[in-house]
């Protein structure tokens, strides 16, 4: 284990990773990582293009499995069960995820919602089933644009109200991680903003993991930062002690602007 | 020099778009003059009796191709029930099961049956029905048209399941959806007006056909009396009064010609105005 331990401060530990290695064939994409997030914090990865950031992002609900020809080691602890271990669905329902480009589908905005507690059947009537589209609305801060045209495509929605429409979709299942794979990159820098101020908001029901390309987007939000370098974690540390006085010679380089 | 070459560059340009121009406008020409030909013809011998009475011996004039319509309808829906569920299933399995060698060879076999000839088709069902029963009926008909339409089903099912982006199945996975449900609920849905209008486009294809219904469903001058008897069809019909030497039977032909042209025109119509609505539409 190379990376050093942000403080703990007190959190709790929710996700941990030991020693996971991952392999699309041949080819490793992620080396030894060994990696604790806290619970009701936000924690972002940085690191240039193909440096498996978003890799391991997508281990931590086994969305990578989805790849063919993919193979992961090691350990990945969600509070006190290995999550390799465990029923895919059930991982997933625990440990949402909001991607890249927002992806809703071609359903109403209401139905796009209700999808997941529907599939899950975590819902026990349509009376309930509202309450937690509008519920999980008002927790992506979307409810007062979309109040009065549920049942319209969700296609109808700009592009930041889309990515909010797929973060609060996530959130009708109640996961207590939410992973975003770099959420703001296809919008302008006021939808980002919104979501920005989305990711304050939630993290106090919820433990959120980042990935950015924007270092000034992980400073702003994230608790702690790691940085990914050709697949390994090069450095783990609180937000302020990456960006203003890191330990690794690379990180320092990274975040200054020298390469990437 | 200069001039030379433009000029040689302007003849050529202007030839070009001449016999492109002249090929285009003998293409939709052709069209154009089959469907007023028959129109002309067809319209003028429809009769309200077209529609309601049987066939009259022949001398006897009157007379209609109400069995022959229904007979049509029969062997579409038989058809589409043995076809369809086939080639969506398979079409499915292609887009979102398929590994690679298996699914080529699948591929392969499907491109090679929509390339066999619709009367060799027509064998196959005799052989496997019409000889063992011994008699021509409806069944052998229906699943002659029935294979036929099995390889474009897959494909078009596969081509439009393939089109959903993958970030759909993704988004429905992250939620906790296995790979079944993700197709079933979101991937399908996402695909439903492009099946369809496959679908449809199928059927409307299929209707036409002669080949595969002469020795199978063979022909019926009265109406069916079972789905192992023999029954009649629209276009077998056609076949059969316009080689006949009657001028009234010419009429006939001409009417049947009509309907049948008429009924796939407005199914490709309906068909093309499903995939074009754009209500829920994924990018």
């Amino acid at each position: 284990m190379d990376a050093t331990k942000p403080v703990a401060g007190g959190a709790v530990r929710k996700l941990s990773a030991t020693d996971l290695n991952f392999y699309y064939g041949d080819f490793q994409a992620l080396k030894n990582i060994s990696m604790e997030i806290f619970a009701n914090q936000v924690t972002a990865f940085i690191g240039p293009s193909g440096c498996g950031k978003s890799t391991f992002l997508r281990t931590l609900n086994r969305m990578n499995e989805t790849v063919r020809n993919s193979r992961v080691e090691g350990k990945i602890m969600l509070d006190d069960v290995n999550i390799l271990e465990q029923e895919v669905a059930y991982v997933r329902r625990r440990v949402g995820m909001v991607f890249q480009r927002s992806n809703p589908f071609p359903k109403s905005i209401f139905d796009n919602i209700a999808y997941g507690p529907r599939i899950n059947g975590t819902v026990a009537n349509r009376a309930a089933l509202r309450e937690k589209v509008e519920q999980s609305l008002r927790r992506a801060a979307l409810w007062d644009e979309v109040k009065d045209k549920l049942n319209q495509s969700a296609y109808g929605l700009s592009g930041g109200q889309q990515q909010r429409l797929c973060i609060a979709r996530a959130l009708a299942v109640d996961p207590e991680v939410l992973l975003l794979d770099e959420p703001c990159s296809a919008l302008d820098p006021i939808a980002t903003a919104k979501i920005e101020d989305l990711i304050f908001q939630l993290k106090s029901s919820c433990t959120i993991v980042i990935v950015t390309h924007n270092m000034q987007q992980a400073a702003r939000v994230a608790d702690n930062t790691g940085f990914f370098l050709l697949g390994h974690l090069i450095e783990f540390d609180n937000t302020a002690v990456i960006f203003k006085n890191p330990a690794k010679k690379e990180t320092e380089d990274y975040v200054t602007g020298r390469f990437g | 020099m200069t001039d030379l070459h433009t000029l040689r560059r302007k003849t050529v340009n202007v030839v070009m778009l001449t016999v492109t121009g002249l090929c285009t406008l003998f293409a939709a020409g052709t069209l154009v003059y089959i469907l007023g030909y028959l129109f002309v013809h067809g319209a003028t011998s429809l009769t309200w009796a077209f529609f309601t009475k049987l066939p009259t011996p022949v001398g006897e004039s009157g007379g209609g191709m109400a069995n022959a319509i229904v007979g049509s309808g029969k062997l579409l829906l038989l058809a589409s029930l043995f076809g369809i569920p086939i080639g969506f299933l398979g079409g499915v399995y292609l887009a979102e099961f398929g590994g690679t060698t298996f699914s080529y060879i699948i591929r392969y076999v499907t491109d090679l049956l929509n390339g066999v000839p619709s009367i060799v088709i027509g064998i196959f069902a005799y052989t496997l029905i019409v000889l063992p029963q011994k008699h021509f009926s409806t069944l052998a008909g229906g699943l002659a048209l029935g294979v036929m339409m099995i390889p474009i089903a897959v494909r078009s099912t596969e081509e439009f399941l393939r089109a959903v982006p993958n970030s759909l199945r993704e988004g429905a996975m992250a939620l906790g959806a296995s790979k079944a449900k993700s197709i079933l609920t979101v991937v399908i849905p996402a695909a439903k007006n492009g099946i369809m209008t496959g679908i449809m486009l199928n059927v409307a294809r299929v209707a036409g056909e002669t080949a595969p219904l002469l020795f199978t469903s063979f022909g019926n001058r009265y109406w069916s009396s079972g789905w192992d008897q023999p029954i009649s069809a629209l276009p077998v019909m056609i076949f059969t009064y316009a080689i006949a030497p009657y001028e009234d039977w010419h009429k006939q032909a001409w009417a049947a010609g009509f309907v049948l042209l008429s009924l796939v025109l407005t199914v490709n119509i309906i068909a093309r105005a499903v995939l074009s609505s754009k209500k829920h539409v994924a990018r």
